[in-house]
């Protein structure tokens, strides 16, 4: 079966996501992260979906769950590269993803991560409840 | 009979005295004033009239006189719509577009009744012809007019929502949103979609939306802004919203409206505390040397 890589890049995990998600690829993908971050200890998720043209509310809900288990886990999730069309159809669907950290790239995402990492927040006025 | 004889004639007529038609045709509209406004030139008219008889003429000579939808009015219906659109662009009224079609009636039955004097049921049968006719043909100038004047307003109603939405780049990752008049849910779809593209282009961490120019929040349009505001969220820009009137800040209250949104009261607050989360500070000169 089709699966989502997971990258493991020091105490971080780095999943982008490149192919149309249907259902089941990402039940798959949140069984994989959760088994991965609790085998590596790592304390940031980055989500990389720029490559997503089509989101529904499922997979927008999944979004929320991941960050959700993670912040179970003690990682952080960040979402990055959203496109536009799919941040509009998000906020129709009415899923602001409001648990979820977001940046415009992986780079801006990694930064996020790794000022938690270094026990201080970007302070750029998220913050995860 | 009667409609083979106007079939026959008609065409022939019109050819025979298509100058004397057309001068007495354009001193008539000259007489009611069609020049005076000085929107449009005498050669103008003279132009069009000359092609509107002349695709006359045509059009009779293709036999059916009672259907204007018939393929030998082509030319001509697509005449009077080309007319009558110009009309709208121009600013004239819808019944003076459709006075040029049907102003021909007089000059045209004033030439019947000096041709059949002696017969005056084949006049009656010919004028009452022609009248249909140009009816007809007066009604197609109205719906082209109307369409061009549609079509006049929803260019306007684009443009301006075009350009009541801009985005303008305040400082390297800051963007500014000026919003100017209501939304509605059609304008908040162009300002999102504008914003996130920008957004993508510029790679701006902070927005300040400056609501200044919204005459009134209410519930409908706090939703719209919040929208907004979670669709730049979810790429990872952050919004401030600005320029909060006295009166607008009761009325949210009052409406009991949750913007959790960080808010300042001017742009320039906005943008000092959106310099400050870029980790740009702006300080006066003599200061910066001091230090």
């Amino acid at each position: 079966m089709e699966r989502i890589p997971i990258l493991k890049m020091g105490e971080s995990l780095l999943v982008t996501i490149q192919v149309d998600m249907h259902d089941r690829l990402a039940m798959a993908l949140q069984d994989d992260l959760t088994a991965h971050i609790v085998k590596h200890r790592s304390k940031g998720v980055l989500i990389d979906i720029s490559a997503l043209e089509i989101v529904d509310s499922f997979i927008g809900r999944m979004l929320d769950n991941i960050a959700t288990m993670s912040r179970i886990l003690d990682a952080e999730t960040v979402v990055v590269g959203m496109r536009p069309a799919v941040a509009i159809t998000l906020v129709e669907l009415g899923l602001s993803l409001k648990g979820v950290r977001t940046a415009l790239n992986v780079e801006r995402g990694m930064d996020l991560i790794r000022a938690r990492l270094n026990g201080a927040d970007a302070g750029n006025g998220y913050h995860s409840v | 009979m009667a409609t083979h004889a106007v079939v026959v004639d008609l065409p022939r007529l019109i050819e025979r005295h298509e100058p004397k038609l057309l001068t007495e045709w354009l001193r008539l509209m000259e007489a009611a004033g069609i020049l005076q406004s000085g929107r449009l030139g005498r050669a103008e008219v003279e132009q069009q009239s000359r092609r509107f008889v002349e695709a006359l003429r045509k059009a009779v000579a293709g036999g059916n006189l009672s259907d204007i939808r018939a393929g030998s009015f082509g030319p001509i219906r697509e005449l009077v719509e080309e007319i009558a659109e110009e009309r709208a662009k121009q600013g004239f009224s819808a019944s003076e577009a459709a006075t040029f079609v049907l102003s021909l009636k007089e000059p045209l039955f004033n030439l019947i009744g000096a041709e059949f004097g002696g017969d005056p049921k084949q006049a009656m049968a010919h004028v009452w012809t022609l009248n249909l006719l140009l009816d007809k043909l007066g009604l197609h100038a109205m719906e082209a007019y109307q369409r061009g004047r549609e079509e006049v307003i929803r260019r306007q109603q684009e443009e301006i929502s075009e350009l009541s939405t801009p985005v303008v780049q305040l400082w390297d990752g800051v963007l500014a949103l000026p919003l100017i008049g209501t939304l509605d849910s059609a304008r908040t779809q162009v300002v999102m979609e504008n914003l996130l593209q920008r957004i993508v282009d510029t790679g701006a961490e902070v927005a300040i939306i400056d609501i200044t120019g919204v005459p009134t929040v209410d519930t409908l349009v706090a939703q719209h802004l919040l929208k907004t505001i979670a669709a730049a969220r979810l790429m990872g820009a952050d919004c401030l919203i600005s320029g909060i009137r006295p009166q607008i800040a009761q009325t949210i209250v009052h409406l009991g409206v949750e913007l959790n949104v960080v808010s300042k009261a001017t742009m320039a607050d906005a943008f000092a505390l959106a310099l400050q989360r870029t980790g740009s500070i702006v300080v006066p000169k003599a200061a910066a040397k001091q230090a």
